[in-house]
């Protein structure tokens, strides 16, 4: 049955471009979380570094939300509709916090060097990063436990909030938070060549990816009454061993990784750890989009429509990726750091 | 407030400001570009740093853009769920295409803003000119959809559901072209105008700063031609307006009864319950002219139709008024410019001309903001024209008035921000000592 491919190609290309945002712009807001948490005698060059490696591709990372959300009006218009009514509160706070988080990271790049300027930008960017992904997940929680899909309650409580405010979606939401900061205090080892720098970053990591591993068991735990669908996607069905299996080696490698200072090694391995929890959510729910009522199949548009927003992906991929290629290569083959690149490409000669 | 007025106020403002920033996304890569290519041509350095200071502003107005922007594909599903449930699948294809675009130019936007000394000249060239044309191409792709709300087509209603989905002729609905022209236009002669205005302003006081004298000429090569080509491609779309929407037409016009050899209403005021436009000049056989290229064509008049199918005719009325006035200033403007060029007469000996384009600065992104009061108030009470009420489209959440109160307050401090970044960080210009001390031509070319 062809159709039934077509449709779950799409729906794997919405959770690819999850994992993608989960993966670049989470480390974007991960790095707003260490701007926030800058301590010791190198806090200055630790928040110069992080703005050096976010400055030229947030926007791009950022992008990657905007194709999810834009494929799953595109391809599963009910479930958007539904996640517009229901999650309508945790996302209008999450959008605030973008709003905030982009705006106020170009205008600190932007607005005067004085100390009191930069500060305050700052605080408004660093924080921001630190409650978006926190909504973020919950909202992925939301969704998880089944409370998005389900009917709702007559009351608003129980049709608005209800949904989204459980312990669960709020561990979701704490374990986002943990994994955007461990991400990018890992790639962060690699953005500069000092190595004094190197090692705070090597130290802030090794402690998010133990704040990872209490999140996720806070999480499973919670899950056990809460969201029964994933638990037992990730507890009982035949691929959960192999996927925690190789789960547990990613973690490790990224540990092992960071204590040697392989930070190469650590990059690819922290990535794999973070998909492979994302995917072991996907996958469990699968093929639930929102369940326990909305799933890929009665959900999904048209035949026709799938079609081509498949050819629009495969044509878009065309450009993208080289051009995504060209991107990375061009700003993280070589460390960005503000210590190598003297001039700032902003300021005109003669100021 | 209703939450249905809240849910339509709360999209209006976040249009309404997101357009300005979507519309300088088009139109300022396009002077960088032209800013850095002579720079490279005649090495002559004002060029480079007028590419550089353009870039500057483009990051700041693009980031706020780009946030701007994210809001609105997430508002679509927060406010309009059941507009969204319909449609989503009908012009899923567009969306998607823009969203490859927007991709594309965050991603060459990043490497021309922070690649000056990464990439080879001629690579950095083409990566603005690869802004350039995916900002265009994703201003594209939206108004299509938004054309496809005002005349809807690749699919029929059976039972409340769309079927029979045709995609492709839903984007290439009858109105795609005429709206997309003039949206693009409208982008490069307003942010020609903007850039344009605030030099010609500046040389007023300065009136032999090569800083500003180049800036000038690059806007206006930019802005100009957009705004004289503008009546053309209005005149297209009020066409297409009058056979697609003709209540929308009778709307703009203020024009109640059905009449054969129908007269252009200037200004006046349109009373609903009434049913006449009174104070307004009438020139004769003007409607017909315009909307249908004949005198004595029959243009329909809103009491041809329900009432409940009536948008609110005073503000779509004043709307096109102003956009129509607005549009012909920086036409007429362009003309002028124009001919002074044609002349060879240096643009900056007539301060009557500078005066007449510094008061242009503002005018194309007000021009702007009417047009889509009068596109989107126009289309009302529908938000597909025909098959969907915006009443019927609206979330159940209720306390609406909560969001719309956050985003407003939200983008009025960004707005304010964004306006005194501008000012204080880019405009505040160099005087004509201070960069010729520095700049000696060719040093800065890098090898």
């Amino acid at each position: 049955m062809p159709d039934l491919q077509l449709r779950d190609v799409l729906a794997a290309v919405l959770a690819l471009s999850l994992n993608v945002y989960v993966l670049l712009g989470g480390a974007d807001f991960g790095g707003g979380v260490w701007d926030l948490l800058a301590s010791g005698p190198r806090r200055a060059r630790q928040r110069e570094v992080i703005a050096h490696a976010i400055g030229p591709i947030w926007e791009a990372n950022h992008v990657w939300l905007i194709l999810a959300i834009v494929l799953t009006f595109s391809c599963f218009p009910p479930v958007y509709a539904r996640l517009g009514i229901v999650l309508h509160i945790p996302l209008t706070l999450m959008l605030v916090g973008i709003v905030l988080r982009g705006s106020a990271f170009t205008f600190r790049t932007y607005d005067s060097q004085h100390d009191a300027t930069q500060r305050r930008w700052g605080r408004i960017f660093s924080s921001a990063s630190l409650i978006t992904p926190i909504l973020l997940g919950i909202s992925i929680g939301a969704v998880a436990s089944g409370r998005v899909g389900e009917e709702l309650g007559a009351s608003f409580a129980g049709r608005f909030v209800q949904p989204w405010l459980t312990p669960f979606c709020l561990s979701v939401g704490v374990l986002a938070l943990t994994l955007f900061a461990f991400l990018a205090a890992v790639f962060l080892t690699l953005e500069t060549r000092d190595r004094e720098l190197s090692d705070d970053f090597r130290r802030r990591a090794l402690g998010a990816g133990v704040a990872v591993f209490f999140a996720s068991a806070l999480v499973l735990l919670l899950s056990h009454s809460t969201a029964p669908l994933v638990r037992n996607g990730l507890m009982t069905s035949s691929w959960a061993v192999p996927l925690h299996l190789a789960t547990g080696i990613s973690a490790v490698a990224v540990l092992a990784a960071l204590w040697f200072r392989w930070y190469r090694l650590a990059r690819i391995a922290v990535g794999l750890q973070v998909s492979l929890i994302f995917w072991g959510w996907a996958i469990a729910q699968y093929p639930f989009l929102l369940p326990p009522n909305y799933t890929v199949e009665n959900s999904a548009a048209a035949t026709s429509t799938l079609r081509l927003i498949l050819f629009a992906l495969v044509l878009g991929g065309i450009i993208l990726l080289p051009s995504l290629w060209y991107l990375f290569q061009v700003f993280k083959t070589v460390p960005a750091d503000p210590a190598v690149t003297q001039t700032d490409p902003h300021t005109p000669p003669f100021r | 407030m209703s939450d249905l007025l809240a849910a339509r106020s709360q999209m209006a403002v976040s249009l309404g400001f997101h357009i300005i920033f979507a519309v300088v996304g088009i139109g300022m890569p396009a002077l960088m570009v032209i800013a850095e290519r002579r720079w490279q041509k005649t090495g002559d350095a004002v060029h480079l740093d007028l590419a550089k200071r353009w870039a500057k502003g483009t990051a700041i107005l693009f980031a706020v853009g780009a946030v701007s922007g994210t809001v609105l594909s997430f508002e679509l599903g927060l406010l309009w769920p059941r507009f969204m449930d319909l449609a989503g699948g009908i012009i899923g294809m567009p969306f998607s295409l823009e969203g490859f675009a927007f991709f594309t130019e965050a991603i060459f936007l990043g490497i021309y803003l922070y690649g000056w000394d990464r990439i080879s000249p001629r690579a950095h060239l083409w990566a603005g000119i690869a802004v350039a044309v995916s900002g265009a191409a994703s201003g594209i792709f939206v108004v299509t959809a938004n054309s496809w709300m005002n005349s809807p087509t690749g699919f029929s209603m059976v039972g409340g559901r769309p079927v029979n989905v045709d995609p492709i002729a839903a984007m290439l609905n009858p109105m795609a072209f005429q709206q997309t022209l003039h949206m693009t236009l409208a982008a490069y002669a307003a942010t020609g105008f903007a850039v344009a205005g605030i030099h010609a302003f500046l040389l007023l006081f300065d009136q032999t700063n090569a800083f500003h004298r180049r800036a000038l000429t690059a806007a206006l090569v930019l802005g100009g031609p957009a705004a004289v080509l503008q009546p053309i491609s209005g005149d297209l779309s009020a066409r297409s307006v009058a056979a697609r929407q003709p209540v929308k037409l009778a709307a703009m016009e203020a024009h109640f009864e059905t009449e054969a050899s129908a007269p252009l209403i200037l200004g006046g005021f349109p009373d609903a319950n009434r049913g006449e436009t009174r104070y307004a000049i009438r020139i004769p056989y003007g409607l017909s002219l315009l909307a249908f290229h004949d005198p004595h064509a029959v243009v329909r008049g809103l009491n041809e139709f329900p009432r409940e199918n009536w948008p609110n005719i005073p503000i779509v009325h004043a709307a096109f008024q102003i956009m129509v006035a607005l549009g012909s200033y920086l036409a007429l403007v362009s003309l002028w410019a124009g001919w002074m060029r044609l002349r060879r007469r240096d643009l900056t000996s007539s301060r009557l001309l500078l005066r007449a384009i510094a008061v242009g600065a503002p005018l194309g992104f007000l021009a702007i903001e009417a047009g889509w009061t009068v596109t989107e108030v126009g289309r009302q009470p529908w938000i597909i024209n025909g098959v969907l009420r915006t009443a019927d489209a609206v979330t159940p959440m209720p306390g609406l008035i909560v969001p719309f109160l956050l985003f407003t307050l939200l983008y009025c401090f960004l707005g304010g921000i964004v306006a005194w970044l501008l000012y204080a960080q880019i405009i505040r210009s160099p005087k004509s000592s201070e960069w010729s001390r520095v700049y000696s031509p060719g040093a800065l070319r890098r090898a």
